[in-house]
């Protein structure tokens, strides 16, 4: 059974349809590409999913879950986690305490515990610093825990967006064009962290890609978004030689990047 | 963003020292002495104002976890103050009860008021809390004036000391010592309040909603918590407040009120506990100091507030974070 199952999801802003009868699922344990030209929709998708956009028609079950009605945080907690477009990192904030807000929705303490120190919530802040650590050495960013988590190189601070995320103790994992701006190096350590996270944490993987070679070769399914519009599914082997996918990605900007692949 | 160098100011080295292990303990130590025997070095009428500076110390701590630490503007932070004092006022004076069953009583009452006023506004855009706790200051302030539980316009008088282990709060000096302990209670719910988990979430609801909630943080229910706990510092004060004076009147709760407190959170850069302190102890010390200059002095201490703002938008306490 599917981990993430959307079906007929269909988001409009002001009579513009952004998402039209968009179905697709994603497996347990896997990687799977949501592609397609800009302004397809695919952002739309993510925040259609987290609750952020509220999409008029559809459904998308998540583990027994329907998570239309869902506020984001409410997702979260049923174990969506995501990363941003553009990093969004808290500023002002160190790396660490920025991995640390992830991991509030699983723990508990309130204002009393707080001004009183109890004991239980000694151990919880000690627990989440210690799984804030872990998720930190696992994307290989702990070194850097106490700077400005906005004053890190680039590549660094999407590591720790994604750490971020993982402190959230999710099931699946969306990430939004992960890849963007990074150098071919870069592009190759995240391949390798993605495909870690699916096979040590067990956790799934949605993921919003330009880059093709990147897709062709960590995903399992591929799903191509234009117009709002699902028009291709499958694996990567079945997506390069499907016609309407080159026709959709022809005449843009960023068709020959794909047929290039 | 405008770098500074705070180290250069005389409030960058003050902080410089206090970050320092070996000096933190020491100043604490010297600062509560000095708070021990401010009374005998200053007089009776300093007691009385230096109380009434440690009233607003707790004041504008409790409003600082609204404005300072989760960013929230509450222009109706006197409400709460109100609700304390005639929660006292009416409950302990007009039906008997005792001081320190009265107290969760006004501290329930605000928590219930901040709940009501807070859980639909907090729900809009930031900028609705505003005009809503405005309104909420006012409606407080004119429904003790007309109201007859509340005594009208005179307010309420005649409430009685509390006792505590057998000794009764009556003198000046009895009254500045409880302030001081209240002021050092609510220093320290404070800083342990900006160290914990609902500390933190209120940065990053503050830095950034959409991430905050996107890490499954419940921005409604942390703006909230923040309301709720401000509230609840408010009505302390405001009880205890009641008792010193032994009379209460709707004047001391006005919008003025409201926004002397939110000056000295201001004043002495949002979020900051040192600072908040310091910024309560100048906007109730600094006319005392100008009275002097007579007639002018509010006038100059606007416009000293006006060229801090100006020239210190932060505050005047510098940031710990470059
Ligand atoms: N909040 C919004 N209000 C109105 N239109 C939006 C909103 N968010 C996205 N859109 C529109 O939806 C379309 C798809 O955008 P997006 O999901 O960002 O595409 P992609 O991520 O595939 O590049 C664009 O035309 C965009 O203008
Ligand atoms: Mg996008």
């Amino acid at each position: 059974m599917a981990l993430l199952s959307l079906s007929a999801v269909t988001l409009t802003f002001a009579g513009n349809t952004v998402l039209n009868e968009v179905s697709f699922n994603v497996a347990e344990r896997s990687v799977t590409s949501l592609i397609g030209p800009n302004g397809a929709g695919k952002t739309s998708l993510f925040n259609s999913i987290t609750g952020f956009y509220k999409p008029q028609q559809g459904s998308i079950r998540f583990d027994g879950t329907e998570l239309l009605k869902l506020k984001p945080h409410q997702v979260t907690k049923a174990g969506i986690a995501r990363t941003f477009q553009n990093v969004r990192l808290f500023r002002e904030m160190t790396v660490l305490e920025n991995v640390m807000s992830g991991a509030h929705c699983r723990t508990s303490a309130g204002a009393f515990a707080a001004i009183l120190r109890t004991p239980a919530q000694r151990r919880e802040e000690e627990e989440i610093r210690a799984r804030a650590r872990q998720h930190l050495e696992f994307v290989g960013v702990w070194a850097e825990q106490g700077r400005i988590a906005t004053t890190l190189a680039y590549g660094h601070q999407r590591r720790v967006e994604i750490a971020r995320a993982l402190a959230t103790e999710p099931k699946l994992l969306l990430l939004d064009e992960p890849a963007a701006g990074l150098n071919p190096t870069e592009k190759h350590d995240l391949v390798q962290l993605i495909r870690r996270i699916r096979d040590e944490m067990g956790i799934a993987v949605l993921l919003i890609e330009h880059d093709m070679g990147l897709v062709m070769q960590i995903s399992e399914n591929i799903s191509v978004l234009d117009h709002g519009e699902i028009i291709a599914e499958g694996t990567p082997k079945q997506i390069q030689s499907d016609h309407t996918v080159i026709e959709a990605y022809l005449g843009r900007d960023d068709g020959e990047a794909f047929l290039d692949e | 963003m405008i770098e500074r160098s705070p180290i250069n100011s005389p409030m960058g080295r003050l902080q410089g020292l206090w970050d320092r292990p070996g000096f933190r303990w020491p100043a604490l130590a010297v600062v509560l002495i000095l708070l021990v025997v401010a009374p005998y070095l200053f007089g009776p009428y300093a007691t009385v104002i230096l109380t009434n500076a440690l009233l607003y110390v707790v004041l504008a701590l409790g409003l600082n976890v609204v404005v300072g630490y989760a960013g929230l503007l509450d222009l109706g932070y006197a409400a709460f103050f109100a609700v304390g004092a005639y929660t006292i006022g009416i409950v302990h004076h007009v039906y008997g009860l005792d001081f320190w069953l009265t107290l969760p009583i006004a501290v329930l009452a605000a928590a219930v008021a901040g709940v009501i006023i807070g859980s639909p506004t907090l729900r809009l855009r930031s900028d609705y809390l505003a005009i809503v706790t405005l309104g909420f200051g006012e409606i407080v302030r004119f429904s003790a004036r007309n109201l007859d539980i509340t005594g009208g316009a005179s307010g309420i008088s005649g409430i009685e000391r509390p006792w505590i282990f057998g000794w009764r709060m009556q003198s000046t000096l009895d009254f500045y010592y409880v302030f001081c302990v209240l002021a050092i209670l609510a220093v320290i719910a404070s800083l342990r309040l900006a160290d914990s988990r609902l500390g933190r979430a209120w940065l990053y609801v503050r830095h950034d909603e959409d991430a905050a909630e996107a890490m499954g943080i419940d921005r409604v229910k942390v703006k909230l918590a923040a309301y709720v706990i401000g509230a609840i510092y408010g009505s302390i004060a405001g009880a205890f407040f009641a008792v010193n004076l032994g009379a209460i009147s709707p004047e001391s709760f006005s919008f003025q009120q409201s926004v002397l407190i939110l000056m000295a959170v201001i004043l002495g850069g949002m979020g900051k506990v040192p600072g908040v302190i310091l910024g309560a102890f100048i906007v109730i010390l600094a006319p005392e100091l100008l009275r002097d200059v007579g007639e002018l002095r509010l006038l100059v201490f606007a416009a000293g507030l006006l060229l801090v703002m100006l020239f210190r938008p932060e505050g005047i306490w510098p940031s710990r974070r470059r």
